[in-house]
């Protein structure tokens, strides 16, 4: 509660959570997706505005957490070559892999630097061109079409210095899984709002129908995320299986066709292993096979680097919405945001992280109904 | 990691194929691609991620989520520091 009363939209917020109160006469378990939206509820304590009996679990929204820990190896040993200026979101470079991260590699000499945009590393290339470039292409939806534009621009202007290491991941084969666990809990799904403002929320029709189950595509302040649980609720009071879209000031039902075009150009659809979870059919994209001059991975020969993850670590069961990080043995102790053990630890928009972050002095905070 | 910050287009050119504008966010400007928003113009607003416009957006709204997420200090974040001249 700490945090939203800085919020000035604090009335708002407080008026929907009532209205909520209001239309909730059983207990319900919702997930948000995308690390954005647990950073949100979180920050504000949103979860705790909402009646005892309504549950909110956090997905495995965060595309740093999901990055597989064999791929932060590739990066890193690739990074680590003398001829590579290594490119990265910043976010990527504090991940661990199984042993060294990529400021550590930084630290002993390494040219490993951070960019807002790919378009920041093409530039480098372009400049740079006795080097070899390599761009750590992360990301959901919402950056592939930008990580595509990148490699194509580079082939366009025939940057054969320019690579990209690929671990893009997609949001609705995660949530199919989920839905397809027999340990499945979640009832209805908040999805990503940038995420549909790039593909729309047309697949996510087909989940809602398989699954019967409501769908609400949201945005990312406070008032967004009451506002989508206020639908979802209704919707599951009214046993209505609909999506509906929250985010209607950024997103449309068919997305962004051009954007869509550029990465359906680019990428195709593979299988992807997500760091915690494993590997889910269809849940990644990976650059094609006309692209492959720009293909890192192959460039590079790192596809063969793999590793495992340590033991102690629930992320699975985190990741999945099955179990809370606090539930987690090490949380706090072994696993800190400076000594990240698992998946969700890594990024601040992971949930382990948010849960460190605002919520481990009041522990232990279980309110169930 | 998925967060996209709206901003207003200032101006626009052509580089290398590629339609570029500046873009404003409150005291920030930073060159955007604007190649998945070909109907937006100068003047208008975008949310912009990782350097790339995604969706044309209400200039009232534009205004509300910035001031949240420069309340948040999340704003400077989002954007990165100005790219080093390579
Ligand atoms: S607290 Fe750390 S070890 Fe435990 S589940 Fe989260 S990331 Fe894994």
């Amino acid at each position: 509660m700490k945090y939203i009363d800085e919020y000035r939209e604090e009335g708002i917020a407080r008026s929907l959570a009532a209205r909520i109160a209001r239309r909730a006469t059983r207990p319900w378990c919702l997930m948000e997706i995308c690390g954005g939206q647990t950073h949100t509820i979180m920050r504000y304590g949103l979860d705790d505005l909402l009646p005892a009996g309504l549950r909110l679990v956090h997905g495995p929204g965060c595309p740093v957490c999901v990055t597989p820990l064999e791929t932060v190896d590739r990066a890193i040993e690739i990074a680590s070559r003398p001829d590579v200026t290594f490119v990265s979101y910043g976010d990527m470079l504090r991940v661990p892999g199984s042993k060294l991260d990529l400021f550590r590699v930084k630290a002993a000499g390494g040219d490993v630097r951070v960019v807002y945009s790919p378009m920041d590393a093409l530039a480098l290339a372009r400049a740079r061109r006795g080097r070899k470039v390599v761009f750590f292409g992360i990301g959901f939806e919402t950056t592939a079409p930008a990580n595509a534009m990148a490699v194509f621009q580079a082939r366009r202007e025939g940057l054969d210095n320019f690579s990209m290491l690929v671990s893009h991941v997609l949001v609705p084969p995660a949530i199919r899984m989920l839905l397809s666990s027999p340990r499945n809990l979640v009832q209805g799904f908040i999805a990503p709002g940038h995420v549909c403002t790039v593909v729309g929320w047309e697949e996510y029709e087909a989940l809602a129908r398989d699954f019967r189950v409501p769908i609400v595509v949201a945005g990312f302040e406070p008032a967004d995320l009451l506002e989508s649980v206020l639908m979802l609720v209704a919707q599951l009071e009214e046993v209505r299986t609909e999506v509906e879209n929250q985010y209607a000031r950024s997103v449309r039902r068919e997305g962004n066709v051009a954007a869509k075009d550029m990465i359906g150009r680019v990428f195709e659809v593979c299988d992807r292993k997500w760091r915690g979870i494993g590997t889910i059919p269809g849940s990644g994209l990976r650059l094609r096979q006309e692209f492959a001059a720009h293909d890192a991975e192959k460039l590079f020969g790192v596809g063969g680097i793999s590793a495992e993850e340590p033991p102690e670590c629930i992320s699975a069961e985190v990741l999945q919405g099955l179990k809370r990080p606090t539930d987690c043995p090490v949380f706090g102790l072994a696993c800190t945001p400076e000594h990240p053990m698992g998946a969700p630890m890594v990024s601040s928009e992971g949930a382990c992280a948010a849960y460190y972050q605002y919520r481990r002095h009041s522990i232990p905070r279980e309110k169930e109904a | 990691m998925c967060l996209a910050v709206p901003g207003k287009i200032i101006d626009t050119e052509e580089m290398d194929g590629i339609r570029l504008g500046r873009v404003q966010f409150g005291g920030i400007t930073r060159q955007a691609c604007l190649d998945f928003v070909p109907e937006a113009q100068i003047g208008d607003y975008v949310m912009v991620h990782v350097g790339f416009a995604i969706s044309r957006v209400d200039e009232d709204e534009a205004h509300r989520t910035l001031e949240l997420l420069r309340s948040l200090d999340l704003l400077a974040g989002e954007l990165g520091p100005p790219p080093e001249t390579p």
